[in-house]
């Protein structure tokens, strides 16, 4: 297992400098640098002197190196367009976009995970019926309609849910949270909804196929064959089992969340990083898109990392290599 | 009142096309200590017998009439509830593949924790107790060790072994086993068979055992029920059923089985089963394509029109016989072994690490050489894992030896660098695989899937040519040439075994490799399979090794025999011999294991005078 994981941690290590070598490539060789941070009078003697000042002449390896060196420390510079440092940008608004992701992340599971395993217990339940069609459109419709609908008949109609930002929001440190104010929690509602329905609808799915699956096997056979109740023969044998290939769907799911953030966060004016990376966008602001790409990556290759470490919890399988050699 | 009794049991699967009838008007009875056995082919409905009895069939199927009664009391119209009690409880259920039956995210003790717990509703230490008890009287060694593991780290008998420790959890008065042995080696499935035998007449549990194989049914049982389309055809001791059938189902069933004790000329056609068609068995070899070209450059080819149109039921040629005795003895000059292996080896990487000490490598041939003659049967035998498919596999180029030197009619394969070098001989050489459902591509048309390799290896000129010549092919094989049309799942394991048969024919190949070939079919479809492929080799006179884990097979087929052990060839004879008078110790304890089948009825075989 040793072996395993340090194998997966160079892989990780492997991933992030790709990403940082086109997060550099962006930063260095989309516009001239120069250009985006100086004014317009600016004379070419001035330009040459700030070119070799930054280091903008230096070697290309030497560069990069100082590139991934500041940027595992989180500094990317100064953003063009805020004239602050991207570091302090990005604190301020991380924490709305991972409250945001955590909280749907778990709606999706939470809901998705015991639909999934009610509709493939009861196929041809009303309800399970009920829930596949539901699923069908949370698939199908886009996240931003979704959005635009919830805005309607909940913001706009009914009146009982703000339409956006994040309502109040308490400091803790550097972190700031909306989950302990009522303005915080009802702001956080329909964003969540929205950001969780088609992952939801996905695990349901998922866990609807797999749990399908596994009930079809020998092993469930027997365990019904030796009298075993059904609810132990369900949740016991069978879910345990299916758990292994959903954890892998769900963990790149999680990393989607954070990813797909950017649309949700625009349509309710959440103040994410989705937001802020929409905005970097639309000014050329390249230092914020740049440590937004390496902290989406950071956060993918962090979450497979765990999904590997829970495979070896959940499978014995792959835990025990050494002791199946005495395994006649 | 017996202990088990099933009365007219009737099984439905209701469909949108009316409803098909699994079973009808069965009726059995189990008496305590007795061993009953259900033998028929695949559809006969033996297994869902089992499942109704225990109330498991599988949806839509249902119970239209009939009783199952146990120890007096009618079990069969039970609440759901009231039923699954009973399953565990006071019937036992054996599966076929222990691969699969047991959890594999669980360990053992868990598995059986939770079910004596249940069942006797003990405390979690007594459970642990008995748990491990248990294991020790299905004989696994050291139990307090092993009950902590996981069902993946057990062997496949080990873990059949576990599977009966949880059906005999509670005690069970009734066991039923459906295909206990099926997925086994024979010495494993001889101890799991002795071990059933001894705990069902030691415990005088009644005990039903659902199978195909008469070797078993022979083995263990004291009564048999023979079932032929969802029907009972015939019920009684087994020493009757075995010696002197009444049913003529019975009896061609009896007659396909191969026979460890005597070499038949061939098996007898069965009446009975569904594509009972005999291939076309006299045709003119030097006129037909098959024959042609069958000149293969070093004039070892030239014997095949000569001795052809005899057909089969003639006596091999001398070549082959000749060379049976010593090593190319009584040969030509330059007419050496067809196939001749020397000190191949063969290294797989089972834990692959960056540093070599870590590596854990296991051999799956050990300087193995070995002859095979021109027009000879090579039979090569030995228990999953020795290594047979591995040299096999070696020889048709799909893995590369180690070390070693394979020669094909003198050419050395091992030493042919190019890809292109080596279709002149791929084409030589052919394959027939063991899983006819798997072997074959289900998204293309027969017609497609046996002209694949006329095309590769440009043996017929324009398409019409080649359809010609598939068609003649499915000819030859019994099947027709209107099978070219239709894919492969319109087929059954039989009929698709002969699509693979005509696919490996299709180039015209000297040396035809058959790794299992009839291991996954019924018995008297096998009949047929071994028959054709009998037929076609002494017709083309084709050289073949033949691979079996199945002793009374190569019997039949073989003119000689390799047996392999551990990688490792213990033992090279000519069949007869080998089976007459073992050498080796591990040949010796092979053919012990063998199902002895003495009793068998020999209606209407025709037994091969001993040379």
């Amino acid at each position: 297992m040793p072996a395993f994981l340090l194998r997966r941690l160079l892989q990780s290590v492997v991933v992030m400098l790709t990403v940082a070598l086109i997060a550099f490539a962006l930063f260095r060789y989309v516009g001239d640098p120069i250009n985006n941070m100086v004014g317009q009078d600016t004379t070419l003697e001035e330009r040459e002197e700030l070119r070799e000042r930054l280091g903008l002449n230096d070697p290309f390896l030497l560069q990069f190196a100082r590139f991934v060196r500041e940027a595992s420390a989180g500094e990317f510079g100064l953003s063009y367009q805020h004239r602050r440092p991207v570091r302090e940008l990005v604190a301020e608004r991380l924490p709305a976009t991972l409250e945001l992701s955590f909280v749907s992340a778990v709606l999706a599971l939470l809901v998705g995970a015991p639909m999934g395993v009610y509709t493939a217990l009861r196929r041809r339940g009303i309800l399970s019926r009920g829930f596949m069609t539901f699923s069908l459109i949370g698939v199908s419709l886009p996240t931003f309609l979704i959005g635009i609908l919830l805005i309607l008949f909940f913001g706009v109609i009914l009146r009982w849910l703000p339409t956006f930002g994040r309502g109040e929001v308490v400091a803790i440190g550097w972190w700031t949270t909306g989950f302990l104010t009522a303005s915080g929690l009802k702001s956080l509602i329909m964003p969540a909804i929205t950001l969780a329905l088609f992952q939801m609808t996905l695990i349901m799915r998922l866990i609807r196929a797999e749990m399908l699956e596994v009930l079809r096997t020998d092993f469930i056979k027997f365990a019904h064959a030796r009298g075993l109740p059904a609810r132990s023969v369900h949740f016991r044998h069978a879910l345990k089992n299916t758990m292994v290939p959903v954890i892998t769907i769900t963990g790149l799911q999680l990393g989607s969340i954070i990813a797909f953030a950017i649309i949700t966060e625009s349509v309710f004016q959440w103040p994410g990083m989705g937001l802020l990376f929409i905005q970097a966008i639309g000014e050329v602001d390249i230092p914020v898109m740049a440590a937004y790409l390496v902290l989406i990556a950071f956060f993918f290759v962090f979450i497979n990392f765990i999904v590997d470490l829970l495979y070896f919890v959940v499978d014995p399988r792959l835990r025990a290599d050494k002791a199946t050699a005495n395994g006649q | 009142m017996a202990l088990l009794d099933v009365r007219n049991l009737r099984v439905e699967f209701p469909s949108r096309r009316g409803s098909l009838v699994a079973v009808d008007g069965v009726s059995l009875a189990v008496e305590p200590g007795d061993v009953l056995g259900v033998v028929g082919e695949s559809g006969a409905g033996k297994s869902t017998v089992g499942n109704a009895i225990i109330g498991l069939l599988e949806p839509p199927g249902e119970m239209t009439a009939g009783e199952v009664h146990l120890a007096g009391r009618r079990i069969d119209d039970l609440e759901p509830g009231e039923k699954r009690k009973l399953r565990g409880k006071r019937i036992g259920m054996i599966f076929q593949d222990p691969l699969t039956s047991l959890n594999p995210l669980q360990t053992i003790e868990q598995q059986l924790v939770e079910t004596i717990e249940l069942h006797l509703g003990t405390g979690e230490r007594e459970a642990r107790r008995r748990g491990v008890d248990l294991l020790r009287q299905v004989g696994i060694p050291e139990p307090e060790l092993r009950v902590k593991q996981y069902p993946h780290q057990f062997s496949g008998g080990m873990r059949q072994r576990v599977v009966i420790a949880l059906a005999l959890c509670a005690e069970p008065d009734v066991i039923i086993a459906d295909e206990p042995t099926t997925a086994l080696d024979v010495s494993i499935q001889a101890q799991i068979l002795d071990l059933m035998r001894a705990l069902c007449k030691e415990k005088d549990v009644g005990m039903m055992i659902i199978t195909h194989d008469m070797g078993v049914i022979a083995d263990i049982t004291d009564r048999v029920a023979v079932m032929y389309r969802g029907r009972l055809v015939e019920h009684g001791a087994t020493v009757k059923i075995l010696g002197d059938p009444d049913h003529a189902y019975t009896r061609s069933l009896i007659s396909a089985v191969p026979r460890p004790d005597v070499r038949l000329v061939r098996f007898p056609l069965v009446t009975y089963i569904e594509d009972a068609k005999e291939t076309p068995r006299h045709f003119d070899v030097r006129r037909h394509w098959l024959g042609q070209a069958r000149d293969f450059g070093d004039g070892a080819g030239a014997g095949a029109g000569a001795g052809a149109g005899a057909g089969p039921g003639a006596k091999k040629g001398d070549a082959a016989r000749a060379g049976e005795g010593g090593d190319g003895g009584g040969r030509g000059p330059g007419r050496g072994p067809l196939i001749s292996l020397r000190g191949l080896h063969m290294r797989f990487t089972t834990r692959p690490s960056f540093f070599k000490r870590n590596r854990v490598y296991l051999d799956a041939v050990k300087d193995l050489s070995l002859d095979i003659h021109e027009g000879e049967v090579f039979g090569l035998v030995g228990e999953s894992g020795s290594g047979k498919s591995t040299v096999a596999r070696m020889i048709c180029g799909l893995h590369t030896p180690a070390a070693g030197a394979i020669r094909f009619a003198g050419t050395e394969l091992t030493s042919l660098a190019r890809e292109a070098d080596l279709d002149p001989f791929r084409r030589q050489m052919q394959m027939i695989f063991q899983d006819p459902y798997s072997s074959l591509n289900p998204r293309m048309r027969v017609m497609d899937i046996v002209a694949e390799p006329i095309r590769f290896h440009r043996l017929a000129g324009g398409r019409e040519e080649v359809e010609g010549i598939v068609s003649d092919l499915l000819e030859q094989v019994g099947l027709g040439a209107g099978a070219a049309i239709r894919y492969p799942h319109e087929f059954s394991g039989g009929q698709r075994q002969r699509i693979s048969i005509a696919r490996a024919l299709a180039t015209r190949p000297r040396f035809l490799i058959c790794d299992e070939p009839t291991s996954a079919l019924d018995v008297s479809i096998q009949a047929q399979v071994l028959n054709l492929l009998k037929d076609l080799q002494e017709l083309l006179r084709l050289t073949m090794l033949f691979i079996s884990h199945d002793l009374p097979v190569i019997r039949q087929m073989c003119d000689r025999v390799g047996v392999m052990q551990g990688g490792r060839l213990c033992e090279v004879r000519e069949t007869e011999a080998l089976f007459e008078s073992p050498e080796h110790d591990y040949t010796r304890h092979l053919l012990a294991l063998m199902p002895r089948l003495e009793g068998l009825s020999r209606q209407g075989l025709e037994i091969e005078e001993p040379a």
